[in-house]
């Protein structure tokens, strides 16, 4: 049985089976939040890789863990937020390989919005009110290239605003004097500003309408195309990642339960998870309510049951589910992509899978 | 003193807010899970507890004071000017009166003024605090123009030329012209919680359902409002302990009514720093500093409750410190110590 | 620009409130102590400052209050506050214009200085809160308890009393003569130090405590976050980002407290006998100058709305949401 998790200490694995040259490859990542005695234990042992120009997706129902995995990978998680356990391995491209929870603080300054950076959920607030748009962009350029002078800079703003689709003149405007799509787009801006290798997205589409979604996910999509980076593209929304992302990953409960190639997962789901998440369209706008394909609410994560964290929630729960917890693995469904990977017993060759997992066409 | 002012601005801020904080110790009676009684959350906070703590100790003072003094607070001796003694612990006056009674025998009245003029202020801010944010509209721009014109005019010196023209400027005349000079500061902070209360599920529900604008306002705002209403009370009776001492300092009110301010005015008017009498004006200091920490201690225990975010992690520092855990923004801590419940049921051996 | 209007238009009322409030609180109090002072210095008081002393005490009883009221404006902006009793025949807008700069020199002076470097520690100590600093706290919430006069006696028994670093009262060495030279400005600065520490040392607490609570409420923001992560220095995350926004809420604080500040300050002048408005105050008060005290309220809130106005006027320059438009 391949294991992505090989968490040899310190040392380079080599490429893992999944992708073939990761940039980013996190392993066996364990995040708690609260620094007392009982801390909740939000992501336990995540392990995911990013290939390079891969757009990966993570879908979730809300609250599962992703923007803790998105934030403890860069570590920007907020206290209580606390890093218990695992390694975020950065591949430049020239091939140097450097864990990011190793780092030391200027270190990681340096490699900040270089190597990888974050739009994050929530655009609203993620720019500072009392500066105007384009001194923000400048000012993330200057802390990397400081030989740069202020045109130069200026410049590569007004071209990154002409990237996104805003009209230049609007780098002298203040966050408030946007809308809601330009602010969104301002943040896409300035996470590109220095060519990152790696962006990761978190929802950056939830706040906006049907309309405007669609833009900017096409705009993130030719644009990768053109500038050849990798995206981490996180959202509540499966049927907007089959357009725009490579792979796909499926989180619950701080866990990933399943992933593997767009298309194969979107139209063969092999977790119980993954297929109630795909037969329930959360709404695009509004109250993120519990979803309607999958009964039950997700698990109080301070206090999970033992097993199979969605075992309460399953149509096809065994007796071992409440027990014993399911590994990462290959399904047990022939003639699917080595690529796939699923944390599930009903893949663990004991019995046969249900039908409506198993889909081969 | 300017803390009071912050907690203006901070509600404020935080009202501004989508997710309102918490601003009642009792969840709503709709909200209260069942069966659990109402628990005065922000006792937790060690801070409130201390500063409780020490204003129950001045309140016992206050009202045993006159029977546990050892003399009379007017009655001179022989012992002219003593330093610190057996018989007299905190030393005499010039005209050997005993310091330590005329202390504890002010208490009385520094408690009394001040939760008087508390009380008053504290009525008179709801009055005008809640109804300015529930009504909206004309009504509001009024009210709420109002407070502000009367934050900012400076109380003290208001308050001395009130005091100072009144014939008898006694302490329940003194308490109320504090308390009607004083009470915008809670009437801001209240309108500004009112307001974002007002667009509430539970309070539109109320109002969908036809409910009377005085109930709503008594059993769905009020409650919600305590916390608030709390720290405006410590607020304003921080205030009137420090300007009706201050007046008695300067000779507004009678000096012939012992409060902590009349041991100062008797110090400051007989040269007792130019002859070395520390102990006439240091301890009657430490007296009010003591008080008003008590009372700011109080009113941090009930901000860190309205506001998270302030909660100090120095509690744990200690246990943070052996773990190497920095907390900081930007930059997570990552300790790898192995945890006791990081070890994950492996899969079972398959055979 | 609509927001400096607004704010105009309420300083404007508050203005007016003021001067109507002084109005007010003579006639609404019992008795008539003015009208016996005026009786028992009968025949000095020149006939023309009794008239007004009448208006501005609403002795007149002929004249409804409307009347009295209309008088009372034409008088102030004639800049005729009455006469002083304690500085017989001095008029009591003569005594108040000679202690205005004094205030506005140490009170202003020393507030600013008080909020400049209050605002640096809170940020520092809000910014690195969870550790060391957090000590800090304790010993600036005693600061913030104790009265202002009372650190005053303090100040005054340990530099003065005990040191002899420092005079203990007055503004300037009586023996030379006021005029704009070194000798006579360092005399000013020398006996100003005392009085000025101790408004810094009661005032700066307040301004630690409130900035580093919304230090700490701000570095929770996303944009600091987004700041972070987009690698720029602990410096500029820190001042650009944090502490500018922080600053916001402190500053209409400090607008807002300045009443209660410039309150506290003025018996400072009491403790030291500096010879600004406090003082002036304090002396009407113990002699019963009712005029003068009246007067030296006026003033007291005239120039708090005055530093309140330049305190809004700050406010919109810092926060460009108060420059919109429209
Ligand atoms: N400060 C905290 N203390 C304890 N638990 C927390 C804290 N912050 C977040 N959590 C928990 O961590 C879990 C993961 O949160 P996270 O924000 O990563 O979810 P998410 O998948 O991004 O959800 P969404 O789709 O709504 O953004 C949630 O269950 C949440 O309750
Ligand atoms: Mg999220």
């Amino acid at each position: 049985m391949t294991s992505t998790d090989t968490a040899g200490a310190g040392a380079p694995a080599p490429a893992g089976a999944l992708v073939a040259d990761p940039v980013l490859d996190i392993r066996g990542l364990s995040v708690d939040y609260g620094f007392d005695a009982n801390p909740t234990h939000v992501l336990r042992d995540v392990s995911l890789s990013l290939g390079r120009g891969e757009v990966l997706g993570l879908a979730g129902e809300s609250g599962c863990g992703k923007s803790t995995l998105a934030y403890a990978a860069t570590r920007l998680l907020p206290p209580p937020g606390l890093i218990t356990g695992g390694e975020v391995w950065f591949t430049g491209r020239d091939g140097r390989r450097e864990d990011v929870l190793a780092m030391t603080d200027a270190r990681l300054r340096q490699s900040r919005w270089q190597d990888t950076a974050i739009v994050f959920q929530g655009a609203m607030n993620s720019l500072n009110p009392v500066f105007r748009v384009g001194r923000q962009i400048v000012d993330g350029i200057f802390a990397h290239r400081p030989k740069w002078s202020k045109a130069q800079a200026t410049e590569r703003a007004a071209e990154l605003f002409e990237m996104v689709g805003i009209a230049p003149d609007r780098l002298r405007s203040y966050p408030h004097q946007l809308s809601g799509g330009m602010r969104q787009r301002v943040m896409i801006a300035m996470a590109l500003a220095l060519e990152p290798q790696v962006l990761i997205m978190d929802e950056p589409t939830t706040a906006l309408d049907v309309v405007m979604q669609r833009q900017i996910v096409e705009q993130i999509a030719e644009l990768r195309d053109r500038l050849g980076f990798s995206v981490i593209f996180i959202t509540h929304d499966v049927s907007l990642l089959i357009e725009i992302a490579d792979r796909i990953a499926i989180m619950y409960a701080g866990e990933i339960v399943e992933q593997g190639p767009a298309q194969e997962l979107y139209r063969r789901p092999r977790h119980p998870y993954t297929k109630g998440l795909l037969s329930s369209f959360p709404p695009l706008r509004g109250p993120k309510t519990e979803l309607a394909g999958i009964p039950g609410a997700p698990p109080d994560l301070s206090n999970p049951p033992a097993g199979c964290r969605f075992a309460a929630r399953c149509p096809h729960a065994l007796g071992r589910c409440q027990a014993v917890e399911p590994e990462l693995g290959p399904t047990a469904v022939p003639g699917d992509a080595t690529a796939r990977r699923v944390a599930c017993h009903l893949h663990d060759g004991a019995q046969p899978v249900p039908l409506e997992l198993a889909l081969t066409r | 003193m300017t803390v009071d002012a912050n907690l203006v601005t901070e509600a404020d801020e935080l009202a501004r807010q989508s997710q309102a904080p918490k601003t009642g110790f009792f969840s709503t009676p709709k909200r209260r899970a069942a069966g659990k009684p109402p628990r005065l959350l922000f006792l937790r906070s060690s801070k409130a507890l201390w500063g409780i703590g020490i204003l129950a100790f001045f309140t016992l003072i206050a009202i045993i004071g006159p029977w546990i003094a050892p003399y009379d607070p007017d009655a001179p001796s022989q012992a002219l000017l003593q330093p610190p003694s057996w018989e007299h612990w905190v030393g005499t006056d010039h005209l050997g009166r005993d310091i330590l009674s005329q202390l504890i025998v002010g208490t009385r009245y520094v408690l009394l003024v001040g939760f008087v003029a508390g009380i008053a202020a504290t009525v008179l801010g709801i009055i005008v605090g809640v109804t300015s944010g529930y009504l909206g509209g004309a009504g509001d721009e009024t009210l709420s123009a109002l407070a502000n014109i009367f934050l900012v005019i400076p109380q003290l010196p208001l308050i001395i030329i009130i005091a100072g023209q009144l014939p008898a400027a006694g302490g329940l005349t003194v308490a109320l012209v504090i308390a009607v000079t004083g009470w915008a500061w809670g009437a801001r902070v209240l309108r500004a919680q009112t307001l974002s209360l007002r667009r509430r599920d539970f309070v539109e529900a109320a109002r969908a359902n036809g409910e009377r604008s005085h109930r709503i306002i008594l059993f769905e705002i009020l409650p919600n409002l305590t916390a608030i209403i709390a720290s405006g009370f410590v607020g304003t009776v921080t205030f009137a302990v420090l300007s009706q001492i201050t007046l008695a300092f300067i000779g507004v009110t009678p000096v012939s009514d012992w409060n902590w301010g009349t041991v100062l005015f008797w110090a400051q008017n007989n040269l007792a720093l130019q002859r070395g009498a520390w102990w006439w004006f240091v301890p009657a200091g430490l007296c009010i500093a003591l008080l008003g920490m008590a009372l700011t201690l109080i009113n941090f225990g009930i901000d860190e409750f309205v506001n998270p975010r302030l909660r100090s992690t120095s509690a744990n520092a200690r246990s943070l410190k052996r773990r190497r855990i920095v907390p900081r923004i930007g930059f997570t801590p990552v300790v790898r110590t192995a945890h006791p419940a990081a070890p994950r049921t492996r899969k079972e051996p398959t055979a | 620009m609509k927001f400096l209007l607004r704010r105009s238009i309420f300083y404007v009322i508050t203005a007016w409130a003021a001067v109507t409030i002084n109005f007010i609180i003579p006639r609404l109090l019992p008795g008539d102590p003015v009208a016996a002072i005026i009786a028992k210095n009968q025949g000095k008081i020149p006939a023309e400052a009794a008239e007004s002393l009448r208006i501005l005490f609403g002795l007149d009883d002929s004249l409804s209050l409307w009347d009295q009221y209309v008088q009372y404006w034409k008088l102030l902006f004639q800049g005729d506050l009455g006469l002083s009793f304690t500085f017989f025949p001095t008029p009591v807008a003569d005594v108040v214009a000679q202690g205005l700069p004094w205030t506005i020199g140490l009170v202003g002076i020393s507030t600013i200085i008080a909020f400049t470097i209050g605002t640096l520690v809170g940020t520092a100590i809000g910014w690195r809160r969870g550790t060391w600093a957090d000590s800090l706290l304790p010993i600036t919430t005693f600061f913030s308890t104790v009265p202002y006069f009372w650190l005053g006696l303090i100040v005054v028994a340990i530099f003065s009393v005990n040191l002899g670093w420092f005079p203990s009262s007055g503004s300037y060495d009586r023996g030379l003569v006021p005029a704009f030279d070194w000798p006579f400005i360092s005399s000013v600065i020398y006996y100003g130090t005392l009085p000025a520490l101790t408004i810094v040392l009661s005032s700066i607490s307040g301004w630690i405590l409130g900035m580093r609570n919304m230090m700490v409420t701000v570095s929770s923001e996303d944009y600091v976050t987004v700041a972070h992560a987009k690698g720029l220095s602990a410096r500029a995350v820190m001042f650009g980002y944090a502490a500018r926004n922080a600053v916001l809420p402190q500053i209409s604080s400090f607008a807002l407290s300045l009443g209660f500040i410039v309150g506290g300050t003025l018996i400072m002048e009491m403790i030291f006998s500096y010879q600004g408005i406090g003082y002036t105050l304090y002396q009407a008060v113990s002699t019963h100058d009712y005029p003068l005290m009246q007067g030296c309220f006026l003033v007291i809130t005239l120039s708090v709305l005055a530093a309140n106005i330049i305190a809004d006027f700050v406010y919109a320059v810092l926060d460009p949401r108060t420059r919109q438009e429209g």
